[in-house]
């Protein structure tokens, strides 16, 4: 569906008289199959927007090759976009002082869908992502979650294999970021949408994607799926002990004990130490009330692969 | 083409219809504004005999033809003048994202029966002066008269996406800066857009007014030219027309490539 090889854009970009050339995508390189959930990760300014301008064929590659849907964006931009959807989260392709119902007629036109598939989508679309109440109120009127729901529906009248998604569940509420979530996935399962998906919100990426891909300066920093992440950048896990009573740090051979708080402690397991065989240790040697094993979340991961 | 545009500008009329009340409003300011040039006109019409050797029935009927072609333009597509605030506010990369033309999204912005407006003082004034001209109707008189309206209109509407490309190209630093880092939050401000803007108006009216109307009108009217240029420059409308179409096609073109491979 998506083939990007060794894609580079470079900008230069002039300040008070002083031209600098800026490199924002740096030789990257991926592919996805059909019917793939891949989140795109990376800090701000890393490259991902330029990505994803790319593959749209808003932006020409300065280098490498790019090819979307059989397609070369750059070259055949206005075919291209008949079969992919775009959703930017922070600004809307329906137009401000439209109701959504007449900027969705427009979007028919504009993909030149007929009449009556446009009616039997926006029914489906509007059942599942509960666009009644405020199909007739106009764009610039709606919630931030009504209207990321409405440029989703926009996005996917003319039902394209591929959705390509920029940050869409940013500044969201977490009633809709629920909603578009489950819509997402649902999206993906049941009519096997490919989707790309570029977020912030590393919740979104551990509900929804198969697949991480994580830029940062330009080059691509990781390429798999989360677990292997997780091991790849050797976060540990956490334990968190309740004893019955306050006592001095537990000492265990390969654990550190990071925090004590009163009878609570938190213990930290490395990689390649069994889990179950330090809570044994810990519940042979003390009184133990409570204990948790707390996997490490994907903000801590990925905050040590960028350090790295 | 043709099709999509009567379409996206049929939706935006109906769209527009939807709030009665400021249209009404709107259409209300627009027969005023309207009336008021007309009388301007009146005015001109009965107090004055003669302007530099031309009869006011002749001056009229300069200035009918002028308006009528600048109006026509300006309703077709002079909503492009507004690329330069899509670029600002990042909306172009949800225009360049849609399978039409940028071009014809952008034309038929906001399309509403108010624009039709600007064409009733021009063509009020040519229906009230063509029977007041006095001239012997040749067949050549009767085609020119659509052939420079249509020649003047094409013209206008070139120049008028020729001076909106010049928008890609003064942008460029800010959308660099805005590729890199997932811009949109920085509204500067725009000064060249607003010098854009009166620079349009005064090329548009300027260059290329001799062809829209003061070369075909001097055959028209008969009259010879002041200048002494060959007779053959009374009929080059329609090329001069053609010229100026494939310089905007290929200045849109290139800026939009521009655009789109800022800095590289």
């Amino acid at each position: 569906m998506i083939e990007v090889r060794d894609a580079v854009k470079n900008f230069t970009i002039r300040s008070s008289g002083v031209r600098t050339r800026v490199t924002a995508v740096d030789g990257i390189s991926f592919t996805v199959g059909a019917g793939e959930f891949v989140g795109y990760l990376g800090p701000n300014g890393a490259g991902k927007s330029t990505t994803i301008k790319m593959l749209t064929g808003i932006l020409t590659a300065s280098s490498g090759s790019v090819r979307v849907a059989g397609l070369d964006p750059s070259r055949q931009r206005t075919t291209l976009a008949r079969r992919i959807g775009v959703v930017f989260g922070q600004r809307t392709t329906l137009w401000w002082d439209l109701p959504l119902r007449d900027s969705l007629t427009l979007i028919r036109h504009l993909y030149k869908v007929e009449s009556r598939v446009h009616r039997a989508r926006l029914d489906e679309l509007t059942e599942l992502l509960g666009l009644g109440p405020f199909l007739g109120t106009p764009v610039r009127q709606l919630s931030l979650g009504q209207r990321m729901r409405g440029d989703l529906t926009a996005a996917l009248l003319h039902a394209p294999p591929l959705l390509v998604l920029d940050e869409p569940t940013i500044g969201l509420d977490v009633v809709s970021k629920a909603t578009v979530r489950d819509f997402l996935q649902r999206l993906n399962a049941e009519q096997g949408t490919t989707i790309l998906l570029t977020t912030h919100d590393l919740g979104d990426i551990e509900r929804l994607c198969d697949r991480v891909m994580i830029i940062d300066h330009g080059r691509l920093a990781y390429d798999g799926d989360l677990d292997t992440l997780r091991t790849t950048v050797d976060a540990e896990r956490v334990l968190i002990v309740d004893l019955e009573r306050a006592s001095p740090p537990i000492r265990i051979d390969g654990v550190e004990t990071v925090r004590v708080e009163g009878p609570r402690q938190w213990l930290t397991i490395p990689r390649g130490l069994n889990a179950a065989a330090v809570v044994a240790a810990v519940a042979r040697r003390h009184e133990v009330r409570d204990i948790a094993l707390r996997e490490p979340d994907i903000e801590d991961v990925v905050t040590r692969l960028y350090l790295r | 083409m043709v099709r999509t545009y009567g379409l996206l500008a049929w939706t935006w009329m109906r769209a527009a219809a939807q709030h009665p009340v400021s249209m009404s409003l709107i259409t209300v300011g627009v027969i005023v504004s309207t009336g008021l040039d007309l009388a301007a006109i009146a005015i001109i019409f009965a107090r004055t005999r003669e302007l530099a050797g031309f009869s006011v029935a002749e001056v009229m009927f300069l200035y009918g033809t002028a308006g009528t072609s600048f109006a026509v333009a300006d309703i077709l597509i002079g909503t492009v003048e507004g690329l330069g605030d899509h670029i600002k506010h990042g909306s172009l990369d949800a225009i360049l994202v849609r399978p039409v033309s940028p071009l014809i999204q952008l034309a038929t912005e906001e399309f509403s029966p108010r624009r039709i407006g600007k064409l009733v003082p021009p063509v009020t004034v040519l229906a009230l002066v063509l029977p007041r001209l006095h001239l012997a109707w040749t067949l050549g008189r009767i085609v020119m008269v659509p052939v420079m309206l249509l020649s003047g209109a094409v013209i206008f509407g070139a120049l008028w996406v020729l001076t909106a490309s010049l928008q890609f190209l003064i942008t460029d630093s800010r959308e660099a800066m805005n590729a890199v880092t997932y811009g949109g939050g920085t509204l500067t401000p725009y000064p060249l857009t607003v010098f854009g803007k009166d620079f349009v108006r005064g090329l548009t009216f300027m260059i290329p007014l001799a062809f829209v109307n003061w070369e075909p009108a001097l055959y028209i009217l008969g009259h010879p030219d002041p200048l002494g240029l060959p007779a053959a420059v009374r009929f080059a409308s329609p090329a001069v027309a053609a010229v100026l179409c494939l310089l905007a096609a290929r200045a849109w073109r290139s800026g939009l490539r521009h655009y789109r491979s800022t800095g590289s």
